[in-house]
């Protein structure tokens, strides 16, 4: 089978795009490995609920359900690792935090898990961003990072 | 007309498929074929009205729960389970037995084609009933565990085998054809269709199994309970190749018919037929990329069906170049000179080339629904845009756009070309396609926009965030969602037109003899067979080994790592449905209800 001159040029060139593409990935991957984790279901993680570690870090046991987000507020502050883990109460939920790319669905039975870090203050608006209901558009909760009113 | 075998010559040699011209069918053949056009086009004036009504709720012009009693996320599920699944099943079925038809010579078998057509139509009724009694608000991917009405999943099943049987029959006839043919390469179009076909068969299957086995047992309460993720995987093993169940039928029209249209030859028929296999092995074990935010789904399967999804990069590039190539080669010989003056030597606006326009409109759309799909092809940057307005900024240059356009054009055309009417007002046919392309860029541009900054998908934006009154109101989205409502508008109104155009070419009387025709494109570089690419048993066998390579684990993982399953929900209570009524709980999950309604 003989190759045209130009198709052939054009698969090398697709070639070369793909091999920068996924090498990307891969070092994005590397470095942020900020994919949402697989953990075993455990029940410990779904009562609402937030701890203190250390200093700079926190656990969030959130808890989605129809149509609101416990802990509705989360207070920390800035520069903290916050663990969100994240479970839901009845039908598939969201939780999408926008600016920190933070993005999960809340699944009945199933325990999700980002970390990020909080390094800027203000507030962090949590969105559900999977329909859930009739009362689905009213479901947003809020990270609260540096409220001067909680010194 | 039942004449069919005789007015085909038995050919000792048959003529390439280049010289194929125009040929008298059955009078049922043309009946299941405009029904299977008709029915849906006159469905989706439904869909693209609710289309219209999302972006105006979007973009905070209402802020209700309904108008004129149709709810929002009613609204919604019309208009993805209309547009998305009924209009599309339809016309690959339709299209289906038209280029099998023609390309072969052969007409498919008379009652199995009338059995797939009654299933796909009852199928169809039953679900559109569910939806618009507002008992099945589930959206099109229908996730557990939120319920519908039973008969909404059952319809929805009916459409899908009702769609599996002319493959068989179509296979049935390719395998006569090859046989009395054996040296001669299968029609490019033929292996387009019949691989479009074996992907839909694969991945509906894992749907058939989500509906059948897990929801429909649970829905009608014999189950208690059903393990979501594994639902959601299963949905996902069909959903992605979905989308090219819906493409195909439009890279057939491309490779087979765009390059004739333009005035030219089809640059490669090699360069198709790898395109198509290549398409068999890799539009289903990509569906994962969906579930990069789930939980319960191992990083490393992610990775795996990340890295796969961007293999279906191959053919998409093979494409792109392959019918470049053809229309640099067209607008040459229309005089074009220079690097890229051949883009100015096409017959856009055209009257009597009116295809031309929709499949020309729908490539310049692809451009940018490739490019945006790649973002979403990689588990890293999904955090940013998952489920976020992007999403459906990017598919509505893909559905919407090669996928709506091919399917319009196609469908007007067949139906005046077999009834042999002419088209109801040519000039406004040909100018549409444009317009609609204008809505997109508008409307898509939008909604990349807000998924950025953070605007949910599939959300009533109008009662809360688009609300100046709400607490949750939002000003960064009112530029977003106003683009979304400019450029729906636009396209509602192309929308509209087109519909005004086929049903007013329906109306017309006829002015020729009608027959099966289609533009067929020669081919410039017509290469030899190579009997690799002449069969379909080694791709079957190959595509066999990567799904089992891809989902057997995707699958453990669904099953493993999940807790408790779930029971029924419905869209406006909190607390499950009881599987014996219980009056119990019931009493605080209506206070909720009342007091959001009240909001």
């Amino acid at each position: 089978m003989q190759f045209d001159r130009f198709e052939k040029r054009v698969l090398l060139m697709t070639g070369a795009l793909l091999a920068v593409f996924i090498f990307s990935m891969l070092y994005a991957r590397s470095k942020y490995n900020d994919l949402p984790e697989c953990l075993p279901f455990d029940k410990a993680y779904t009562e609402p609920k937030v701890t203190k570690l250390d200093d700079k870090t926190y656990q969030v046991f959130a808890v989605a359900s129809m149509w609101q987000f416990q802990p509705a507020q989360v207070y920390i502050p800035v520069g903290s690792d916050v663990d969100f883990y994240l479970s839901s109460k009845d039908v598939v939920h969201g939780f999408f935090i926008s600016e920190k790319n933070v993005n999960m669905m809340a699944v009945y039975g199933n325990i999700n898990k980002q970390t990020v870090k909080f390094d800027k203050p203000g507030v962090y608006k949590i969105t559900c961003h999977e329909y859930c209901g009739v009362g689905h558009q009213n479901m947003q909760a809020e990270v609260i990072v540096n409220d001067p009113a909680a010194r | 007309m039942n004449t069919n075998t005789q007015t085909l010559p038995v050919q000792a040699k048959p003529a390439p498929a280049s010289l194929l011209s125009g040929m008298q069918i059955s009078g049922w053949l043309r009946k299941v074929v405009y029904w299977e056009l008709g029915i849906p086009l006159a469905l989706l004036s439904i869909g693209i009205y609710h289309g219209l009504m999302q972006v105006i709720y979007r973009a905070g012009v209402l802020h209700q729960q309904a108008f004129l009693k149709l709810d929002y996320y009613q609204g919604l599920t019309l208009h993805g389970v209309i547009n998305a699944i009924v209009l599309t099943t339809f016309f690959a079925v339709a299209f289906g037995h038209a280029t099998i038809t023609f390309y072969l010579r052969r007409e498919p078998n008379k009652t199995l084609t009338w059995l797939s057509f009654w299933l796909m139509t009852m199928g169809t009724l039953m679900a559109a009933w569910a939806m618009l009694a507002g008992k099945a608000s589930v959206l099109y991917t229908f996730y557990p565990p939120l319920k519908g009405h039973p008969l909404f999943y059952l319809g929805t099943a009916l459409l899908i085998v009702g769609s599996w049987i002319p493959l068989f029959d179509w296979a049935r006839l390719y395998r006569e054809w090859k046989r009395e043919n054996p040296e001669t390469k299968t029609p490019l179009a033929v292996v387009g269709t019949l691989v479009n076909f074996i992907i839909w068969f694969v991945c509906t299957l894992a749907v058939a199994y989500e509906v059948l086995v897990l929801i429909l047992p649970w829905a009608m309460g014999f189950r208690p309970t059903v393990n979501v993720t594994l639902a959601r995987t299963l949905f996902w093993f069909f959903g992605h190749a979905l989308v090219y169940f819906w493409l195909l039928p439009a890279y057939v029209m491309y490779y087979n018919f765009l390059p004739k249209l333009a005035g030219g030859k089809l640059y490669s028929d090699m360069a198709g037929r790898i395109a198509a296999f290549l398409f068999l092995l890799y539009s289903v074990p990509v569906g994962v990329h969906h579930q990069f935010s789930d939980p319960s789904i191992t990083k490393g399967v992610k990775l795996f069906q990340s890295i796969l999804t961007f293999a279906v990069m191959i053919p998409s590039f093979i494409t792109a170049f392959t019918i470049a190539a053809s229309l640099e080669y067209a607008g040459r010989k229309r005089g074009a000179k220079g690097l890229l003056g051949f883009f100015t030597r096409l017959p856009y606006l055209d009257p009597d080339r009116y295809l031309f326009a929709y499949l020309i409109c729908g490539l310049f759309l692809f451009i940018f629904g490739g490019l945006t799909g790649i973002v979403n092809a990689s588990s890293e940057l999904n955090n940013t845009i998952h489920n976020s307005a992007w999403i459906p900024g990017h598919f509505h240059m893909t559905v919407a756009g090669p996928v709506f356009l091919g399917i319009i054009g196609m469908s007007l055309y067949l139906y005046s070309k077999i009834s042999g009417k002419q088209l109801y007002m040519p000039k406004l046919a040909v100018v549409l396609p444009y317009v609609w392309v204008v809505g997109i860029l508008i409307f898509s541009t939008g909604l990349s926009w807000g998924g950025l900054i953070g605007e949910p998908r599939r959300t009533n934006l109008g009662m809360t965030y688009l609300n100046p009154t709400h607490e949750l109101f939002t000003p960064e989205w009112v530029p977003t969602t106003m683009l979304g409502l400019m450029g729906g508008i636009i396209m509602f109104i192309a929308g509209m037109l087109f519909l005004v155009v086929f049903f007013g070419t329906m109306l017309k009387k006829r002015s020729e003899k009608g027959q099966l025709d289609f533009p067929v494109s020669e081919v410039l570089h017509d290469e030899k067979r190579i009997p690799l690419f002449d069969t379909f048993k080694p791709w079957l066998v190959t595509m066999a080994v990567i799904l089992v390579v891809a989902y057997i684990p995707a699958f453990l993982d669904a099953t493993r790592n999940p807790g408790p399953g779930a029971p029924r929900f419905t869209p406006d209570n909190p607390v499950p449905v009881q599987a014996a009524p219980a009056a119990t709980s019931s009493a605080a999950g209506n206070e909720t209800i009342v007091s959001y309604r009240k909001k």
